[in-house]
């Protein structure tokens, strides 16, 4: 099932998760805190680039430590054609999606050449040499970011980017559907043979598998989902920056997923939500709130092994026994 | 006249000072069971690895079917038909027994990058899987989580897993180790049910395993073949007892 049953620990957790996003610019205002609909349009942006490495990393394996990169070109392909006057979205979109895709064939073709600590440093390294390439260049803003002036125009009726329900809900479609095609891949023949190269490469290509092709196939799909994160972050922000692409947003996008579940399905979503709404009311309580964070996360790796996801399933199995 | 299935010739392979496997030659004839016997560090399980393409030779050939092979993968290999099983159970076992069969069934049944129809719905992977399970033994345990399974039962899916790429032979690491004399015997009578259905090359400590099944004996003694023969005169050959069957 897409959410195991609905009315398990882990089903009620997910369903909530999903009714708080589908109703938050309601509840906000309701509770006097409207800068929660900001917080949450994050959120489900962030959380399709979390959901696009869980792909990889839950289900492959591979564990990509500058998954972040992604969301970078994504972003400034928005934000360069925008500079130079295209604003069409049918034109930024299939192109931000498709040099994601190339970069992330590239990058994965010599990545996936490698395993384990390599693997992770390699990935770090492409994504820390596209990081230095959006810092030097003066032109695009360097280290100041590039600021967007027009949202990716559609030529749809009252479909304008810039409206804050709009973007909002756009989010939110964008996420549902890279869930719901995570599920059908994960579940499929393909997503089989990731799964099953996850769990022992050398028996699938002992039984015939030639596994880099797939893997190397799963990772160009996830960079181009993160693509995605990154256009609608583009759009919302209206600014992209260098820091889109640093390392420690690669590592943040690690964090959600490992606290939401790797490899459940609905685990990135909670772990995104989880992780931005925390972070952003310790940093209302402290300025050094990442004393409190930091340790919080060791935690939840250390003693909630399958994250958010799994601590609710174990709920519940405990509640059968 | 028997086919020759698998032609070895002249295989080396060197590990810096050490030669691992040192010109071994030999063949394996259709339907036959050829088994491979030697002490600790002879080299079968390198042999093994070279056959099935996870490690590459040095120098020589391995010819299957009268097409040289030296050069390809590991899953081309197992396309052609040369699958092998492995000494240490290697099966997923965060995967379901059926659907550790399924994947194998799978890899046959052409490319793989079918994106959108669920896997485990699909009948024409789950039942041959079910059959095969059927076959082997383990029919009741097919929803079982396959590291969930008692050490002979993971065995016995290493083998079904082997099966179900439909193989034309059967590279056998011993398949016996770490069982009990019982689950060893009850494994040795299913193998030899095998017999005359798939040609195999069977590596295995188990020395009533070994003369119970194998039609043609091998003895490697530090990567070199010291023997080779019918049962009857392995059993008799002076050197193969000196060097490892013991003064018994």
């Amino acid at each position: 099932m897409l959410m195991g049953s609905l009315w398990t620990p882990r089903g009620i957790y997910n369903a909530v998760i999903i009714i708080l996003c589908i109703i938050m610019p309601w509840l906000a205002p309701a509770i006097g805190q409207e800068f929660f609909t900001d917080v949450f349009t994050r959120t489900m942006i962030f959380a399709i680039a979390a959901i696009s490495l869980n792909l990889i990393m839950g289900y492959g394996g591979m564990i990509s430590f500058g998954h972040a990169v992604y969301i970078g070109i994504g972003g400034y392909t928005v934000g360069i054609l925008s500079y130079h006057g295209i604003d069409n979205g049918w034109i930024q979109w299939p192109m931000a999606i498709g040099l994601c895709g190339v970069f992330a064939l590239i990058f994965g073709a010599i990545s996936l050449r490698t395993k384990g600590v390599y693997f992770i440093m390699i990935t770090l390294a492409f994504a820390q040499m596209m990081y230095f390439l959006s810092v030097s260049i003066e032109k695009y803003g360097s280290d100041d970011g590039l600021n967007i002036d027009s949202q990716s125009q559609f030529g749809v009726p009252f479909f304008d980017l810039s409206d804050p329900l709009t973007i909002y809900y756009t989010a939110f479609l964008c996420m549902m559907l890279c869930v719901y095609i995570t599920y059908r891949f994960v579940n499929s023949r393909f997503g089989m043979v990731i799964r099953g190269s996850m769990s022992n490469d050398e028996r699938m290509r002992s039984i015939g598998y030639p596994t880099y092709g797939y893997k190397l196939t799963a990772f160009v799909i996830a960079g181009m989902m993160a693509g995605l994160s990154g256009i609608l972050s583009a759009n919302f922000e209206a600014f992209m920056s260098p820091d889109n692409l640093f390392w420690i947003a690669s590592g943040d996008l690690i964090f959600m997923v490992v606290l939401g579940g790797m490899g459940t399905i609905f685990g990135p979503i909670g772990g995104t939500v989880l992780f931005l709404v925390i972070s952003e009311i310790l940093s209302n309580f402290t300025e050094s709130w990442h004393l409190i964070f930091g340790p919080l996360l060791i935690l939840v790796v250390l003693y909630m092994r399958g994250g958010m996801e799994g601590f609710f399933a174990s709920l519940g199995r405990s509640q059968n026994d | 006249m028997t086919k020759t299935v698998l032609k070895v010739d002249n295989l080396v392979k060197r590990f810096g000072g050490l030669v691992a496997t040192d010109h071994v030659s030999l063949d394996v004839e259709q339907n036959e069971i050829h088994a491979i016997i030697g002490p600790n560090g002879a080299g079968k399980t390198t042999l093994i690895h070279q056959l099935s393409g996870m490690i590459e030779p040095d120098s020589g050939a391995i010819l299957f079917n009268d097409v040289e092979i030296t050069q390809l993968s590991a899953p081309s290999r197992c396309h052609a038909g040369l699958v092998r099983s492995f000494q240490i159970t290697s099966i997923l076992k965060n995967f379901t027994v059926l659907d550790n069969v399924a994947l194998a069934v799978q890899a046959r049944q052409g490319h793989s990058f079918r994106f959108w129809k669920a896997a485990q719905k699909d009948q024409t992977l789950r039942q041959p899987a079910q059959e095969i399970l059927d076959e082997v033994g383990l029919g009741d345990r097919s929803h079982v989580l396959a590291g969930n399974l008692a050490h002979g039962e993971q065995r016995r899916l290493e083998i079904a897993v082997a099966l179900a790429t439909s193989p034309k032979l059967l590279l056998l690491d011993e398949p016996m180790a770490g069982m009990d004399s019982e689950a060893s015997e009850s494994m040795t009578a299913y193998l030899r049910s095998l017999k005359g259905k798939y040609t195999m090359l069977l590596i295995e400590h188990d020395m009533d395993a070994v003369f119970a099944l194998a039609d043609r004996i091998t003895v490697l003694v530090y990567g070199q073949v010291i023997a080779s023969g019918i049962p009857e005169e392995i059993r008799k050959n002076a050197e193969v007892r000196s060097a490892y069957l013991g003064d018994d």
